[in-house]
């Protein structure tokens, strides 16, 4: 797993504090399958999300996204919903670590966005571009010990590493 | 200069002083998963095809046990089947243990200057004992029990002081709310916050731990009280090994400082949909409830249940409520029917249940339909948290709880005097 040069994709467009229990809910918290979780990604709140989501889909949100419990099931249904990343303001901490650690892209950026705009992110360049209002976004790359934490194979490949050492 | 986080970072981290905003690789002297997050977990730690750290894990199911269903059974057996494999003793299985953040208090894993990670996201509790400790992933989990190691931020850190004497009925729950309403559920994002002044060293262990609970609720990677003579005893005799406490120097460097005065605070109630939409509970008006849910991590402890019963003794709740009773450990419930209190709770037509996480989360023994309404003791108000998503879930200390039981809305109990 390496985080790709650059995606396009679909927004689903979020506001603030949106939390792990919206993005989860609890009840489904019987298995770690990403397909499976990712049949009950914002059933509450969004009941049209899962029929309507596209492999590719980006989800942008304002502050604070995933806020609330440690549940790794959060961004493991976000992947197997199909989203290929997180734009935010803002991250709740477990979250954002439970989703660089699994693979799933997040970027801490303030982005104007609508729903059905189609956004393209720069991984390189730290540039996102809302494709339909033209307007541009720099952010700033992760850290090293992150990159190499992601390249590795995320935290799984990455201990694989130390273990081998 | 350094607070107390950056002193246990950089003591399990090897270094001599470690930067705010740093990232560094630590030792980490205990992980825990619960039923919920451990399954994932395990199935991570296969990967790996090595022998866990088996002396630092712990293992405690507790959000779907007793088993709710046929899928939850499966998940509890893979937690029990993990232990068996590896030979893990830490695992405390139904009827021996209780919610996973009290018995790890209980059971003497945690201790001043430790570092403890569990995959669940109210592990911050344990700052009330003067540990570093933070909510982790389940892979996160695996991967200490792998190698005992994890990254870390090291955070800025946010000191708050709260000065002078509590009001009638205001708890450790309420300074919490209180601090929320005014910082915000990401006030402290990224960040520790420590807690100091008259106010807070007075406290129970109790009221402390039910502070640090809710840390996270601000967004804070953990909240650390000071460890003094309150902590000290109540480890003698339990603690598990050597600990040694650590303290902020007196000229350490805080992200930022916050005053409160303890006189301001009244018992508090945040409303839905946030645990930051705070006000006092004597001025919410008319809100008739349909449940009020006394336990969980954050309120679930034996001076919860006394206060609670204290209200509710020899009276009724009030006709078309029901309330649920759920001590937060074996330990608990057991000291509650010693001195009496679950009569009491069932003399007034409670429900009283042994401990799980269930209804807390919305997962069983206690979920909300559609516009119901519940007081409860818990930590999160969020959309649908504790049942259907047009169900409403009011947090408050447990003496508030009481008395919305008894009252049928949402009261402050200074009301009933």
């Amino acid at each position: 797993m390496t985080i790709r040069k650059k995606i396009k994709g679909r927004i689903w467009k979020f506001g603030d504090n949106i939390d792990t229990d919206q993005i989860i809910p609890a009840e489904y918290l019987v298995t770690g399958d990403p397909e499976e979780l990712g049949k009950h990604a914002f059933e509450k709140v969004r009941p049209e999300f899962v029929n309507k989501v596209r492999k590719g889909d980006i989800i942008v949100a304002e502050k604070n996204f995933g806020c609330g419990s440690s549940r790794e099931h959060a961004p493991r249904a976000l992947i197997g919903a199909g989203i290929s990343c997180v734009v935010a303001k803002s991250f709740a901490r477990i979250f954002y670590r439970n989703s660089i650690n699994i693979g799933l892209p997040v970027v801490e950026c303030s982005v104007k966005a609508r729903d059905g705009d189609d956004l393209e992110i720069d991984f390189e360049k730290g540039i996102i571009g809302n494709m339909n209002t033209k307007e541009q976004y720099e952010f700033l790359p992760l850290p090293p010990f992150l990159l190499n934490l992601i390249n590795s194979g995320g935290l799984v490949g990455y201990v694989k590493k130390q273990l081998k050492k | 200069m350094p607070t107390i986080s950056e002193k246990i970072l950089a003591e399990k981290s090897g270094e001599k002083k470690v930067e705010p905003g740093k990232i560094i690789e630590v030792e980490v002297d205990y992980v825990m998963v619960n039923d919920v997050t451990g399954l994932p977990a395990f199935e991570v730690f296969e990967k790996f095809r090595t022998k866990p750290k088996r002396e630092k894990i712990i293992l405690i199911p507790d959000h779907y046990v007793p088993n709710k269903d046929i899928a939850s059974a499966e998940q509890a057996r893979a937690m029990r089947e993990f232990a068996q494999k590896y030979e893990i003793k830490n695992y405390f299985e139904v009827g021996r243990g209780g919610v996973c953040h009290q018995l790890m208090i209980e059971e003497g894993f945690v201790a001043p200057g430790r570092l403890i990670a569990g995959a669940d996201s109210h592990t911050c509790s344990y700052g009330a004992l003067g540990s570093f400790a933070t909510g982790i992933g389940s892979t996160e989990a695996a991967a200490i029990m792998a190698t005992g190691k994890l990254w870390f931020r090291v955070p800025e850190t946010q000191k708050f002081i709260v000065e002078g004497k509590l009001n009638r009925y205001v708890m450790g729950k309420d300074i919490i709310l209180h601090i929320i309403g005014n910082i915000g559920v990401d006030g402290s994002l990224y960040k520790a916050m420590e807690f100091y002044g008259s106010t807070i060293s007075g406290l129970s262990l109790s009221d402390r731990i039910t502070i640090s609970n809710m840390t996270i609720e601000a967004g804070g990677k953990t909240g650390i009280i000071p460890p003094d003579k309150r902590v000290f005893n109540y480890l003698k005799g339990r603690v598990r090994g050597n600990y040694r406490e650590v303290y902020s120097d007196p000229d350490a460097i805080y992200s930022e400082k916050f005053e409160y005065n303890a006189e301001d605070i009244v018992p508090t109630v945040a409303k839905p949909s946030l645990p930051e939409n705070t006000a006092p509970a004597s001025e919410l008006g008319n809100i008739e409830i349909d449940q009020a849910y006394l336990g969980s991590c954050t309120n679930g402890r034996i001076e919860d249940l006394r206060i609670a019963a204290e209200i509710l003794k020899g009276k009724k709740i009030k006709e078309g409520v029901r309330m649920i009773v759920v001590p937060a450990s074996k330990r608990i419930f057991e000291q509650a029917m010693e001195e009496g209190l679950i009569k009491i709770f069932m003399n007034a037509d409670a429900y009283v249940s042994g401990p799980t996480c269930g209804a807390c989360l919305g997962g069983y023994m206690g979920v909300l339909a559609k516009d119901e309404i519940c007081i409860s003791s818990t930590n999160r108000n969020f959309i649908g948290r504790m049942g259907h998503k047009d169900s409403k879930v009011y947090l408050a200390n447990p003496a508030v709880v009481a008395a919305s039981a008894i009252t049928g809305r949402i009261t402050d109990p200074n009301e009933l005097e």
